[in-house]
C-alpha cells in the first residue's frame, strides 16, 4: 500500500474562490506539507485560514486550483470524493437521518459491495470499538451529540481508509465530554493504526492530540512542527500569539557575539538572547517571551533583568498575574506560581519591580 | 394551541370554537350534504330535482349502465362511465408522473441557485397563478393551434410543410394540464429540496458512492416528502379537472370532470353528476388515505 513514506502530500497547493463582490480570495496559498503514516497531524488556525479547505481538498470535495495532493504517493488532485482511500468524519456529524446507525454504518461497506452478512458483522465489531454496542436500530435523532459523534466515527472507520479526515469533530460537544473525547480519539488512533488529520481551531486541543500541527494563518501553513517545537520554538508572532500567551518587546539589534544577540528595547533597556539566526546591526526584531518563563522580584545578573511598574495583579488559585508596563512603554504580564501555601502577593499595583528572564527563554522574531 | 385551551370550561370552549366550527359546516359540510341529498333524488324534467322529491338509488346504479338513445332504439354499454373513470385516473397518473419529472430537476436547480436569484425564479414559478386558469389555457391553445405559434414557427423554418394536429387530442390534454399544475409540484419539491442538506452528498460520496448513487439513497428518500406532497397536490385536483380537458380535448376527450360539468349543464341531470361527485370524493379520499397510511411522519409534517 505504502508506495511513499508518506500518508498524504500536499505540493505547492492553491485554491482560489470567486467571492460574491467578484474576486478572487485564495483560501489556500501555495501550501506544502508531508504528513507521515500513522501520524495525529492537526490543522490549527483560527476561522478563515484555510485549514478545512486544505482537508475539503484532500477529502475530494473541492479540486486544487493548482498544485497536488498525494496519497500514499499516488496524484489524487482530479479523483473524485468517491474514488479516494480516505474517510471524513464530519463537524456536524452529517448522519443520513433516514437510516438507521447500522445502515449508516454499513453504507460504505454496502457501496463497496460487501455482503449483508459480513457488513452486520463489522458494523457490529465498529460499534464496540466505539464502546456504543447494541445501537444498530437506533435512528441518529434518538441518539445525543456524543453518541452521534461516535457513530461518525464509526461509519468512517469501520472502512479502514488509508487516511482518516475529522473537520473540527467535537466542536458542538460541551467541554466536559470534548476532553473525554480528545483522549479516546488519541487511544484509538493509535490503536487502529491509521494516519488521522485532524482541523481545529482549538490550540489546546491541538496540543493534546497531535504529534505534529501544522499553524495556518491567511492560507498559509506558517509552521510545520511537534506541538513543543510550536510552543517553545514560535517561527512567527502569529504562531507564537496563537498558541498559550506570548509578551511581544519590540527592539533594534545592537549587535552579536557568536550566539549571543544584544537588543535595544528603546527607552525600557538592553536584553541579551541566544540565537543561532544570524542578525545584522540596526534590524527591528521582536523579543517574545512567554509569561512562565519570567520572574519577578528575583533578579540574577547572568540573566535580564528590566526594571518596571506594576499596572495590574490578578490572583487566579494557581497563579498571580502580573501585568508590569516598562519606561519604553513596553508591556508584559507575568506569571507566577503560588507555590507556598496563602503566599503573599509579591507586588502589589504601582510597586517598582525587576522583571527577569535568562538568556534563553525568548525568542527573536522578525515576521 | 393544546394549552391555550387547557383550563378553560366547556362554555368557554364552545364560545372559542363555535365561529371555525360554523364556518366549516356553512361553507364545507353544508354543501357536501346539499350534494349528498340530490345524489339519491329523481331528476326534474327542466334540471334540478323532482318536487317533492323521490328517492331513488338509479342515479348510482345508472353509474354501471350508460344507456344513450339512438336511431335503432337505445343502446346500453355497462362500461362507458366507469372507462371514462379509468380514463381519468389515467390521465392523472400521466400528468402527475410528468409534472415530478419535470419539476424535480427544475425545483432541483432553482434550490441550487444563489438567494436573489433562487427568489426571481420562483417568482416566475408563481407569475401564471396572477392570471386566470382559463384565459392561460386558451392563451395555451392558440400556441397549439393549427394556424397556431408552434405551427407557425416550425412551417416557418420549414420542419414540416402541413400543420401538426396538437390539438383537440388526449396529449394536447395532458401537454395543458402538466401545463396547469407543474408549479403545485414545484413548489412542494422545491421546499423540501432548499431544506436538504447538502453536506449528506459530500458524505455519501465520501463513503464511496457515485453521484447517481448517492442521490437514489440519500438525496431522494430525504426530499421524498415533497415528491408525496407534489403527487397528492397534482393528482387529486388533475383526476377532477373539467376545463383543460373541455378547452384542449375540444369534446373529444372524456374525463370525469368533463362528465360532472355536462350533467350540471346540457344534460340537465342534477342527481346524477352529484353522485359522480361522491364517487369522485371517495375514490379522491380512499387515495389520500391510502397514502396517509403508506407515508411516514416526516411526510405528513411536510403537507
Amino acid at each position: 500500500m505504502a508506495s511513499s513514506e508518506f500518508a498524504v502530500e500536499m505540493q505547492d497547493v492553491v485554491k482560489q474562490f470567486v467571492t460574491p463582490e467578484g474576486g478572487i480570495l485564495a483560501a489556500v496559498n501555495h501550501v506544502t506539507m508531508q504528513i507521515k503514516e500513522n501520524e495525529f497531524f492537526s490543522l490549527l488556525g483560527p476561522s478563515g485560514c484555510g485549514k478545512t479547505t486544505s482537508l475539503r481538498m484532500i477529502a475530494g470535495f473541492e479540486l486544487p486550483t493548482d498544485g497536488k495532493i498525494l496519497i500514499h504517493g499516488k496524484e489524487m488532485s482530479q479523483v473524485p470524493a468517491f474514488q479516494r482511500p480516505v474517510n471524513t468524519v464530519f463537524q456536524q456529524y452529517a448522519l443520513f437521518p433516514h437510516m438507521t446507525v447500522e445502515q449508516n454504518i454499513g453504507f460504505g461497506l454496502e457501496m463497496k459491495g460487501v455482503s449483508r452478512a459480513e457488513r452486520i458483522k463489522r458494523v457490529g465489531e465498529a460499534l464496540e470499538m466505539v464502546r456504543l454496542p447494541g445501537m444498530e436500530l437506533r435512528r441518529p435523532k434518538q441518539l445525543s451529540g456524543g453518541q452521534q459523534q461516535r457513530i461518525a466515527l464509526a461509519r468512517a472507520l469501520v472502512n479502514k481508509p488509508e487516511v482518516l479526515l475529522l473537520d473540527e469533530p467535537l466542536g458542538a460537544l460541551d467541554l466536559k465530554l470534548r476532553k473525554e473525547m480528545q483522549l479516546e480519539l488519541k487511544t484509538l488512533q493509535r490503536e487502529v493504526g491509521i494516519t488521522f488529520i485532524y482541523v481545529t481551531h482549538d490550540q489546546e486541543e491541538a496540543l493534546t492530540m497531535s504529534d505534529r500541527i501544522a499553524v495556518m494563518s491567511k492560507g498559509v501553513a506558517l509552521q510545520v512542527d511537534i506541538p513543543e517545537a510550536i510552543y517553545e520554538r514560535p517561527a512567527t508572532k502569529f504562531v507564537a500569539d496563537f498558541i498559550g500567551e506570548t509578551n511581544f518587546l519590540d527592539g533594534v539589534v545592537k549587535g552579536q557575539n557568536s550566539s549571543t544577540v544584544e537588543i535595544d528595547l528603546v527607552g525600557t533597556g538592553t536584553v541579551y538572547v541566544e540565537s543561532s539566526r544570524k542578525f545584522t546591526t540596526g534590524q527591528q526584531v521582536t523579543v517574545a517571551v512567554r509569561p512562565e518563563k519570567l520572574r519577578l522580584n528575583n533578579p540574577d545578573d547572568k540573566d535580564n533583568n528590566l526594571k518596571g511598574h506594576v499596572e495590574e495583579v490578578i490572583y487566579i488559585g494557581t497563579d498571580t498575574h502580573y501585568g508590569v508596563r516598562f519606561a519604553g512603554g513596553h508591556k508584559a504580564r507575568i506569571r507566577e506560581q503560588n507555590v507556598t501555601l496563602a503566599q503573599k502577593t509579591l507586588a502589589k499595583t504601582g510597586d517598582e519591580v525587576t522583571m527577569s528572564f535568562t538568556h534563553t527563554s525568548p525568542r527573536i522574531l522578525t515576521e | 394551541m393544546l394549552k391555550f385551551f387547557r383550563g378553560k370550561s366547556n362554555w368557554q370552549l364552545f364560545g372559542l370554537l363555535s365561529p371555525g366550527a360554523l364556518w366549516i359546516l356553512l361553507f364545507f359540510n353544508l354543501p357536501i350534504l346539499i350534494v349528498l341529498f340530490i345524489s339519491f333524488v329523481e331528476r326534474g324534467r327542466a334540471g334540478g330535482i323532482k318536487i317533492p322529491p323521490v328517492y331513488t338509488l338509479e342515479n348510482y346504479s345508472q353509474l354501471f349502465n350508460a344507456c344513450v338513445s339512438e336511431f335503432a332504439g337505445t343502446a346500453c354499454d355497462p362500461f362507458l362511465y366507469i372507462g371514462i373513470f379509468g380514463n381519468s385516473v389515467r390521465i392523472g397518473l400521466i400528468v402527475t408522473l410528468w409534472c415530478i419529472l419535470l419539476g424535480y430537476p427544475l425545483s432541483y436547480f432553482i434550490a441550487k441557485q444563489k438567494p436573489a436569484w433562487r427568489d426571481a425564479l420562483m417568482i416566475l414559478v408563481i407569475i401564471p397563478f396572477w392570471t386566470n386558469f382559463l384565459v392561460r389555457t386558451y392563451a395555451l391553445k392558440q400556441v397549439l393551434a393549427a394556424e397556431g405559434l408552434l405551427n407557425s414557427f416550425l412551417m416557418g423554418i420549414g420542419i414540416i410543410s402541413q400543420p401538426l394536429d396538437l390539438l383537440f387530442n388526449e396529449s394536447a390534454v395532458v401537454i395543458g394540464l402538466i401545463y396547469g399544475y407543474l408549479p403545485f409540484a414545484i413548489l412542494p419539491m422545491y421546499a423540501s429540496i432548499e431544506k436538504f442538506d447538502h453536506t449528506l452528498m459530500e458524505a455519501a460520496a465520501d463513503l464511496g458512492a457515485p453521484p447517481r448513487r448517492a442521490f437514489w439513497r440519500v438525496m431522494l428518500p430525504m426530499t421524498m416528502p415533497g415528491v408525496f406532497a407534489a403527487l397528492v397536490l397534482v393528482f387529486v385536483p388533475v383526476v377532477g379537472a373539467f376545463i383543460t380537458p373541455d378547452i384542449m380535448g375540444g369534446g373529444k376527450v372524456e374525463m370525469i370532470g368533463t362528465l360532472i360539468n355536462r350533467q350540471f349543464g346540457v344534460a340537465r341531470n342534477w342527481p346524477f353528476g352529484s353522485a359522480m361527485s361522491l364517487i369522485l370524493m371517495l375514490l379522491v379520499l380512499i387515495g389520500v388515505i391510502f397514502y396517509f397510511r403508506s407515508s411516514t411522519e416526516e411526510t405528513r409534517r411536510a403537507m
